[in-house]
């Protein structure tokens, strides 16, 4: 495991300073570690445990159970495709085929030029508008694969 | 003269454009030198004509939709800010025929008032609940829920008086009020509408549950999937605090209630309340087995009350007009009304409160309008992905708890996902053993390892290999996971199937590759 680099190491410090003294932390600290960093790097494992007094293995333990917690750095923009039921029945099957090809990633990957990261994700809320698609926590419904295309160039031209 | 113009604010409103209409809008009114006030309102649920843009006028609010960014020049110019008419006009919002039918109490503010005004909401009923709630005795309060018969809305169905009166009857204490918002059913968004459309009436409810059971915090476990949900309860919860319906004394009346939104982290499993409540103490979320209830040991060990969004939303309105006038709704033992989520393939898709005792072909047909694609309609999924897919020859079941069990099916968090006749079931039934797999916690085998080979088994049915026996084994395996599984996951996940299995069995063929 690498250590952080200095600057990252110091973020995390003070998000555990900062939260350390809240009910049941954990949570709250590894959202602010991913906020700030975009992901939450094996590197601030040992960190969060001595800042909070837990085992690392408690703290592995608890980034690896939920699916929302990255341990790697993602893309500049992060495209998730509903693939729940409700969009199932509107087409979101062949619109992630159509993704895949578009971007040229399997779900979980990011694209080789770090500019997209495709991720699948079970119900945004959009039921009465599938198939949903969120881009940087911006919601689309109805997509078709026309669609999609133009949301992605828009996504490509943006920093 | 300023016009107040209303443009939904709603994550799915804003999903398919409303956020380029109001921009729109603001651009277009100051062109033309033409004062609007812009409000940024819940949606009303009629998805299907969102972007759905309002105007204040003297014949009340008037409606246009679906309108697009294309539209809006058009729209000024037949004069639509006072009411002119234009090919989108549908009219008085309220006479939207889709709308007028419904009966909307838990909503009745969601998609009419401004979502981060405290005033708009006292202007509308708002905390009328809470002032009635803070005369009366504790016990009177967890008496009235009892007597309204409300029951939890987030899927358990239990009694929700019941479960307040057991943390009231607990020692005087540190107890908790907490909020299921992890919405994860497919096919389910109105705990969504409501934070964003009318968060008050969440807030007024918790903080009536927290005067009713003795408790003074109050935590709101929403999913990491719900950003624009987040923005709304957070501008909300300031609010009430500034307005003082929040804080240390609660609307003047020496009461402390404070209310604090936690974000899950994308694990389906936390719509379990045990679950829920390791991953608000920073835990990985594996179900607690039970006793004891979270309602005598929840959070931190301390007497929990757990509800969902649209239960303690719907506190407020029982409070103010009473337990009978709300009991006075539904049939049999399924009192009041429910916020049915019509989704999927459907034509007009959005929510729709009425009293229980509609039928699904109502829903489907009356209100959906049929599927969207226009292809006769073949499965209804009720109640999210451990709910049982419905054949057409029994749409007409009512909708409520008892008749949805009588047929082997569940209400849940009343979501309907419609499928036209080119689903695969056999392919749905593989994805609800996937899902499980995908979202088990871990902790009891029948789950987290009866869903992998759920998956295999049927993978072996679809390649031809020994059809008749692993269709009985899939069965059986059915069973082991329904009679063994630790909570709802695993002892749900096959309803999918079962259904499937029993109602579509045709489908459960072999593939030519």
């Amino acid at each position: 495991m690498d250590p952080l680099p200095p600057a990252e190491s110091a973020v995390v410090r003070r998000i555990v300073a900062d939260l350390k003294g809240r009910p049941g932390p954990l949570l709250e600290v590894l959202h602010a570690i991913q906020a700030a960093l975009g992901f939450v790097p094996e590197g601030a494992v040992p960190l969060v445990a001595e800042g909070l007094n837990l085992s690392r293995a408690e703290v592995h333990g608890v980034v690896s159970f939920y699916h929302y917690f990255r341990h790697t750095r993602p893309g500049a923009h992060l495209v998730s495709l509903c693939q729940a039921e409700s969009c199932q029945s509107m087409g979101a099957q062949a619109l992630a085929t159509h993704a895949r090809r578009r971007l040229g990633i399997d779900f979980h990957q990011t694209t080789a030029d770090g500019r997209f990261s495709l991720e699948p994700v079970y119900c945004l809320g959009n039921c009465a508008c599938s198939p949903a698609v969120m881009i940087d926590g911006r919601l689309h419904g109805r997509v078709t694969p026309e669609r999609f295309d133009a949301l992605v160039a828009d996504g490509a031209a943006a920093p | 003269m300023t016009t107040t113009v209303y443009v939904p604010g709603d994550a799915g409103a804003l999903s398919v454009g409303a956020g380029e209409v109001a921009k729109a809008l603001t651009a277009e009114a100051a062109r033309r030198r033409a004062p609007i006030k812009l409000v940024r309102n819940g949606s009303r649920g009629a998805y299907w004509l969102e972007p759905l843009v309002e105007v204040a006028t003297a014949r009340g609010r008037l409606a246009y939709g679906p309108v697009t960014a294309a539209d809006v020049a058009a729209l000024f110019d037949t004069d639509f800010l006072n009411g002119g008419s234009h090919a989108l006009s549908l009219g008085a919002a309220d006479s939207i025929p889709w709308l007028k039918g419904q009966q909307r109490l838990t909503f009745e503010r969601v998609g009419i008032v401004d979502p981060a005004s405290v005033a708009d909401y006292v202007e509308h009923g708002g905390y009328q609940g809470l002032t009635k709630a803070l005369a009366m005795a504790p016990a009177a309060v967890v008496q009235a829920i009892t007597s309204s018969g409300l029951r939890g809305r987030g899927g358990a169905a239990f009694p929700t008086g019941i479960k307040w009166k057991t943390v009231l009857d607990q020692p005087a204490g540190q107890k908790y009020i907490t909020c299921n918002a992890d919405e994860g059913d497919s096919g389910t968004f109105s705990d969504r509408m409501l934070m964003e459309g009318d968060p008050f009436s969440l807030i007024e409810g918790m903080t009536i549950a927290g005067i009713a059971v003795g408790a003074t915090q109050g935590y709101i476990y929403l999913r990491a999937e719900y950003p624009h949900s987040l923005r709304a309860l957070r501008t909300a919860i300031a609010a009430a605090h500034q307005a003082g319906y929040l804080g240390g004394d609660v609307a003047g009346a020496g009461k402390r209630f404070e209310l604090e939104v936690r974000l899950g982290a994308g694990a389906y499993i936390c719509g379990e309340e045990t679950s829920m409540l390791e991953s608000l103490e920073g835990r990985r979320g594996e179900v607690r087995v039970r006793p004891p209830l979270p309602a005598i040991k929840g959070l931190f060990g301390q007497p929990t009350v757990v509800n969902n969004v649209v239960t303690l939303a719907t506190v407020p309105w029982v409070l103010a007009h009473g337990a009978e006038a709300y009991a006075g709704f539904g049939v049999g033992k399924s009192r009041g009304t429910l916020p049915i989520q019509l989704a999927g393939n459907i034509r007009r898709g959005g929510l729709v409160e009425r009293a229980f005792g509609l039928s699904l072909r109502e829903l489907l047909y009356d209100y959906g309008g049929g599927s969207a694609t226009g292809k006769p309609i073949r499965a209804v999924q009720v109640g999210g992905p451990l709910g049982a897919y419905v054949p057409s020859s029994q749409f007409d079941t009512l909708v409520d708890y008892e008749a949805l069990a009588g047929i082997g099916a569940m209400l849940g968090h009343g979501g309907l996902v419609v499928f036209d006749d080119g689903v695969d079931m056999a392919r749905m039934a593989r994805y609800a053993m996937e899902f499980c797999a995908i979202e088990s916690c871990g902790k009891c085998t029948p789950c987290r390892i009866g869903s992998t080979r759920g998956v295999e088994v049927i993978d072996r049915i679809l390649e031809g290999v020994d059809g008749e026996r692993n269709i009985r084994l899939l069965e059986e395996l059915c069973e082991t996971m329904v009679q063994g599984s630790l909570c709802g996951l695993g002892g749900m996940a096959p309803f999918p199937v079962q259904s499937a299995l029993r109602h579509f069995r045709e489908d459960f063929r072999a593939r030519v590759k």
